[in-house]
């Protein structure tokens, strides 16, 4: 039934970046949808998983499944090891400091509602005043709405411009000494923005505010070294990084970690309990109570190992060329308009076919086997300040290639004329 | 072609580029709102009832166009019928497009709706073919909660 797209067909046009080799890594690409090859855009929802994770999930639940940091036997020992060397993984990956800067989570989302809890629910007093962005996912608004709420404290909201980009001079008037927490995406999903966010994060610091990087479309697709950043949080999911479901990562300096009160309660976040008094687990395991989603994060730990062994500048330039030619390719396309032309774009592009609703082109693209998402993103801000109600958003991986930019730019041809016959 | 033209009729296509009774209804004395929260899909559905019988009816909205026409085919159908008519032929029509081994053909009395007969290969689309409906229902039990497909 497999209907493989012949290989020289997806050469890239770099040499260096053997797009060909690449896609062999993942099995779903040799699928099928009716009756055409798959054209998976979808990467910005979830990417598609290498080998390397899915054999080792299978190794572990296989060889070496077992709880971790508590059985004295031989297959919990493995298995604790192969969970701490994951976090030693992703340490080297953000470039942190420390192993214990490392909090595994459920994805992005739980990482930021830890952190509004947490620290903000500790820090927060009335007047006291969040930053966040107007492009922002709901997972890094709504968290941050509840925790004002309840503290009495202010929520504000960076605009953005006509194309996308965060107004910078809005940003350091809004900067004060009532700023107790900046929350920004590193790269929106809804419009490929890169966000200046090293330059943010020093301008945070200045006004005494710590900065919390929403890293979900930043991790998989650019260089993070949190050391240089000097973010005080980042968070990402290890399902947009060619990893899981389930499973994520919040990053956050030792000294502020230190300071927040735990998460949840449960097993393994504790040193002692009586009934009075219970004193609490170092960090990390403060910050991860019960028995964690142990294959998720060897499986996280695989899909780290698997883009750094492809070379994340290496992917990250790769994309770059494919969504310029995304870009350039759409804009051919009589009645496309991009929403969102940022200054700097990564992995993914946002737009509207004439006055066709975006549901409806993802319908006749899905005949076409391409699978891109439509809709709000998550993001219904951007939506209302850009005014559409939803839009398509194709999003790119270390896999694809210009030859697929070509099949989304002909099926948009074929909705046109489909649209056009009234 | 074929399997989307299927979908996408030209009479679809037609209600969703010139939507039939839409607007406001200042003498409206039924109404409800329901939204699609998975495509933002959005319709407001008002009514004129004098007994039991729909006078007048209109819809307002943005969304797909499966989900216009459909609000919109379904405006024309129920001028002039009774609420009892109204629900019934809901429940046909959510058989027709949300029961994949319902019936090939549809009774005459589907007239226009039988347009989105193709719908029921689409499974995630059905909820836009039957947003307006549930909207309806809402309005003539008198729901003032905005309803949602999901
Ligand atoms: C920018 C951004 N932030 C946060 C999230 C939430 O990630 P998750 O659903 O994996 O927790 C997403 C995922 O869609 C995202 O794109």
């Amino acid at each position: 039934m497999k209907q493989q797209i012949k290989t020289a067909e997806w050469k890239s046009a770099d040499d260096s970046y053997d797009v060909a080799r690449v896609r062999e890594d993942f099995p779903v690409l040799g699928e099928t949808v009716h009756g055409k090859p798959l054209v998976y855009l979808d990467n910005a929802a979830t990417a598609q998983k290498p080998r390397a994770v899915i054999q080792r999930l299978a190794r572990y639940y296989e060889t070496e499944n077992s709880n971790i940091h508590r059985g004295v036997h031989r297959l919990s020992e493995i298995a604790t090891r192969a969970y701490e060397d994951a976090r030693s993984t992703v340490k080297g990956f953000l470039n942190a400091a420390e192993e214990r800067e490392i909090v595994f989570v459920r994805g992005t989302t739980e990482a930021i509602n830890l952190v509004a809890r947490c620290y903000g629910g500790s820090r927060l007093r009335p007047g006291d005043e969040v930053v966040i962005s107007a492009m922002e996912h709901h997972s890094n608004i709504v968290p941050w709405q509840l925790i004002c709420q309840e503290k009495g404290a202010v929520l504000r909201v960076i605009p953005v411009d006509d194309d996308g980009d965060i107004v910078m001079d809005e940003y350091r008037r809004m900067l004060s000494d009532k700023t107790r927490m900046v929350a920004l995406p590193h790269v929106s999903n809804a419009l490929g923005t890169v966000n200046p966010i090293k330059e943010m994060i020093a301008e945070a610091h200045a006004a005494g505010a710590p900065v919390l990087v929403d890293g979900a479309q930043g991790a998989p697709h650019a260089n993070v070294d949190v050391r240089d950043l000097d973010c005080d949080f980042y968070a990402f999911s290890g399902h947009k990084l060619y990893g899981p479901t389930g499973i994520g990562v919040l990053y956050g300096k030792a000294a502020l970690l230190e300071d927040m009160p735990p998460y949840q309660g449960g097993g393994d976040m504790i040193l002692s309990v009586s009934f009075e008094h219970t004193e609490y687990n170092a960090l990390p395991y403060k910050f991860e109570a019960g028995t964690p989603h142990i294959a998720g994060v060897i499986g996280l730990g695989a899909a780290v190992g698997y883009l750094t062994n492809l070379g994340v500048e290496a992917v990250a330039a790769h994309e770059d060329r494919v969504v310029a030619y995304a870009v350039e390719r759409l804009r051919s396309v009589a009645g496309v308009r991009l929403v969102g032309t940022p200054e700097r774009r990564a992995s993914l592009v946002s737009f509207v076919l004439g006055d066709v609703h975006a549901h409806d082109v993802g319908t006749i693209l899905d005949q076409e086997g391409i699978a891109v998402r439509t809709g709000h993103h998550c993001a219904m801000p951007v939506m209302d300040r850009f005014g559409v109600p939803a839009t398509v958003r194709a999003s790119f991986a270390c896999y694809n290639t210009e030859a697929e930019v070509d099949v989304l730019a002909d099926g948009l041809e074929k909705v046109r004329r489909i649209f056009a016959r009234v | 072609m074929s399997d989307l033209t299927d979908l996408y009729q030209e009479l679809i296509l037609d209600h969703n580029r010139r939507p039939r009774n839409f607007g406001s209804l200042t003498e409206a004395n039924r109404s409800a709102r329901g939204v699609n929260p998975l495509c933002g899909d959005k319709v407001a559905v008002h009514l004129r009832v004098e007994d039991e019988e729909v006078k007048e009816i209109r819809f307002e909205g943005t969304g797909c166009a499966i989900s216009i026409a459909s609000a919109s085919v379904m405006t024309e159908s129920l001028k002039g019928r009774t609420c009892g008519d109204a629900r019934n032929l809901f429940e046909r029509f959510h058989q027709m497009v949300a029961v994949d081994d319902g019936p090939a053909s549809h009774p005459p009395e589907m007239g226009k709706l039988a347009a989105f007969a193709g719908v029921r290969h689409y499974p995630a689309r059905v909820k836009c073919a039957t947003l307006a409906w549930h909207t309806l229902r809402a309005a003539l039990e008198g729901d003032a909660q905005a309803v949602s497909t999901e």
